[in-house]
């Protein structure tokens, strides 16, 4: 574990440069990880962010594209639109969570 | 008298109640399994059945077989879970009660989940092998393939038996082969994973073996829909792979039931503590097998090993005692190569699967993560093994958690890139 400054802030991130830490994450450190990843944050990210940080909260781990589309009712077609590519890896990057791990 | 009430009679299912049935007082507990029939299947056995390798009888028996005498087996379609009172109603209106509650209801296929899957073309030019109709289906269609591109493609994740669509894969290369039919047949491996398998070790080993049969991998494609007028696969990021034969995994599913419950999460599992297998909402319901949420793989070794931990623990918590056992995730998987081999992985939520020799260090006669002849001839022994030893809970000489023993780790883990490259 390396800790990073992102902007003014100092975080621990893992080898693949996500935050270790829930409580290091601020709003500033998701715009400095969105650009980082060539990413500009509209309102339309933030209501992802925000559904990603409150569902972690209370479960523990990292929701996936299919639960964000059903539980926050976003369409997994505009995630991929939003952050495009790798959205499940993305969305959590930029949200300060571990990646998800869905895949087993 | 304490109701114990089992849903579902499948591998887990039935693994636990034969453990349980000699652990618990016959005179202080009733044990009742619920299940929609009487076909016990040997799910493994399904991914030989395109090729003519194994035929349906050896697959299918009747689930009382294996339920000790005293078990009552009730046939039935579950409606709902209350678990407030404490009963469960069947679709026909019956209802049982009871004092502890086990849910071992499993994972689905569901093709109606893909727009475009159920179709025209369903089981015309698109099949499935995790079911027994699909897998004879599939047969029939390869009997009669005379060459063109042929995918094989897994919807999301997670899906029991993971390694089952490489394995598919490896064996319908070898059957081209054989049929002298290899050089018209254009192979694509298609999955929503950044790469062949989801642990690093493995996944770059089984990657180099996709690339050595000139298996084309399409990796991180999510499936939006099929269109079945053009045979395409078309992703939500706008891929399009065409295909003449497609062998797809549809997206997997816990049972409606729970969801109707509310018992389960966005893919009908139920929520448990991966440890102990209780469900974090109610604390005289247990989830085993496939139909949990824990983070493993959802496969019979692992209700296998499951089992072994909660049976001891289950007569501790019905006694309102402390559980000291705990499950570590144990994972085990024969994988069939093609041309009579095959590889063994071994791995658990902390320790991916990795190259060594298994049970015994340096000896085996398995080997991990690489391919032999041993491994395929355990692969068909299994078979017995589980309708004789497995099913009706007789000891394995094989240890629940997994060991190290044996098991080499490479000097450099590879590590995936960071986001920012």
């Amino acid at each position: 574990m390396t800790v990073t400054t992102i902007g003014e802030a100092h975080v621990h991130i893992d080898a693949e440069g996500f935050l270790t830490n829930y409580d290091e994450w601020n709003a500033d450190i998701a715009r400095g990880l969105a650009a980082a990843i060539g990413i500009e944050l509209t309102d339309a990210h933030w209501k992802v962010l925000k559904f990603l940080r409150e569902d972690y909260a209370e479960q523990g781990e990292t929701a996936t594209l299919r639960r964000v589309s059903t539980r926050a009712g976003i369409p997994v077609k505009e995630l991929f639109a939003l952050f495009p590519g790798k959205p499940a890896k993305k969305m959590a990057y930029i949200a300060g969570l571990p990646k998800p791990v869905g895949c087993v | 008298m304490q109701r114990l009430l089992v849903l579902g009679g499948g591998t887990a299912g039935t693994m636990v109640v034969n453990k349980l049935h000699r652990k618990l007082d016959p005179s202080r507990w009733q044990i009742t399994v619920i299940d929609a029939d009487d076909k016990h299947l040997y799910q493994p056995g399904f991914l030989f059945i395109p090729f003519g390798t194994y035929q349906v009888a050896q697959v299918v028996k009747p689930r009382r077989r294996f339920l000790p005498s005293g078990v009552e087996l009730v046939f039935g379609e579950i409606d709902v879970v209350d678990p407030n009172a404490c009963q469960v109603r069947l679709c026909d209106g019956r209802t049982l009660g009871y004092d502890h509650l086990i849910i071992a209801t499993g994972t689905t296929p569901r093709p109606d989940q893909t727009p475009g899957m159920l179709g025209p073309q369903w089981r015309r030019s698109i099949f499935d092998f995790y079911t027994l109709d699909g897998a004879q289906a599939l047969a029939n269609a390869l009997a009669g393939f005379d060459g063109g591109a042929m995918v094989v493609q897994v919807v999301d994740m997670p899906i029991k038996c993971p390694v089952a669509p490489l394995e598919f894969t490896f064996l319908a290369e070898a059957y081209f082969r054989r049929r002298g039919m290899r050089d018209r047949v254009e192979l694509t491996y298609v999955t929503p994973l950044p790469g062949a398998f989801t642990k690093p070790i493995a996944s770059a080993h089984l990657g180099s073996m996709l690339d050595e049969r000139k298996i084309a991998l399409e990796p991180d494609f999510m499936v939006e829909r099929i269109n079945p007028e053009t045979r395409t696969l078309i992703s939500y990021d706008e891929r399009e792979i065409p295909f003449d034969l497609l062998v797809t995994v549809p997206l997997n599913m816990g049972a409606d039931y729970i969801a109707r419950s509310g018992l389960g999460d966005e893919l009908n599992y139920v929520p448990v503590d991966k440890h102990t297998l209780l469900s974090k909402a109610y604390s005289n319901i247990f989830a085993i097998g496939d139909a949990n949420n824990i983070p493993t793989s959802k496969a019979g070794s692992v209700a296998h090993f499951e089992v072994d931990v909660f049976a001891r623990n289950f007569c501790e918590h019905a006694a309102g005692q402390p559980m000291s056992g705990r499950f570590d995730g144990h994972a085990q998987c024969f994988i069939e190569s093609g041309d009579g081999r095959g590889m063994l992985i071994d791995f658990n939520y902390d320790t991916e699967p990795l190259a060594g020799s298994y049970p015994v260090p340096g000896v085996g006669p398995f080997g991990l993560l690489r391919e032999s002849v041993p491994n395929h001839w355990g692969k068909l022994a299994f078979r017995w093994v589980y309708w004789h030893a497995l099913l009706p809970g007789r000891p394995l000489p094989l240890p629940a958690h997994l060991s190290m023993v044996g098991k080499h780790r490479p000097p450099t883990t590879s590590q995936s890139a960071p986001m920012q490259e």
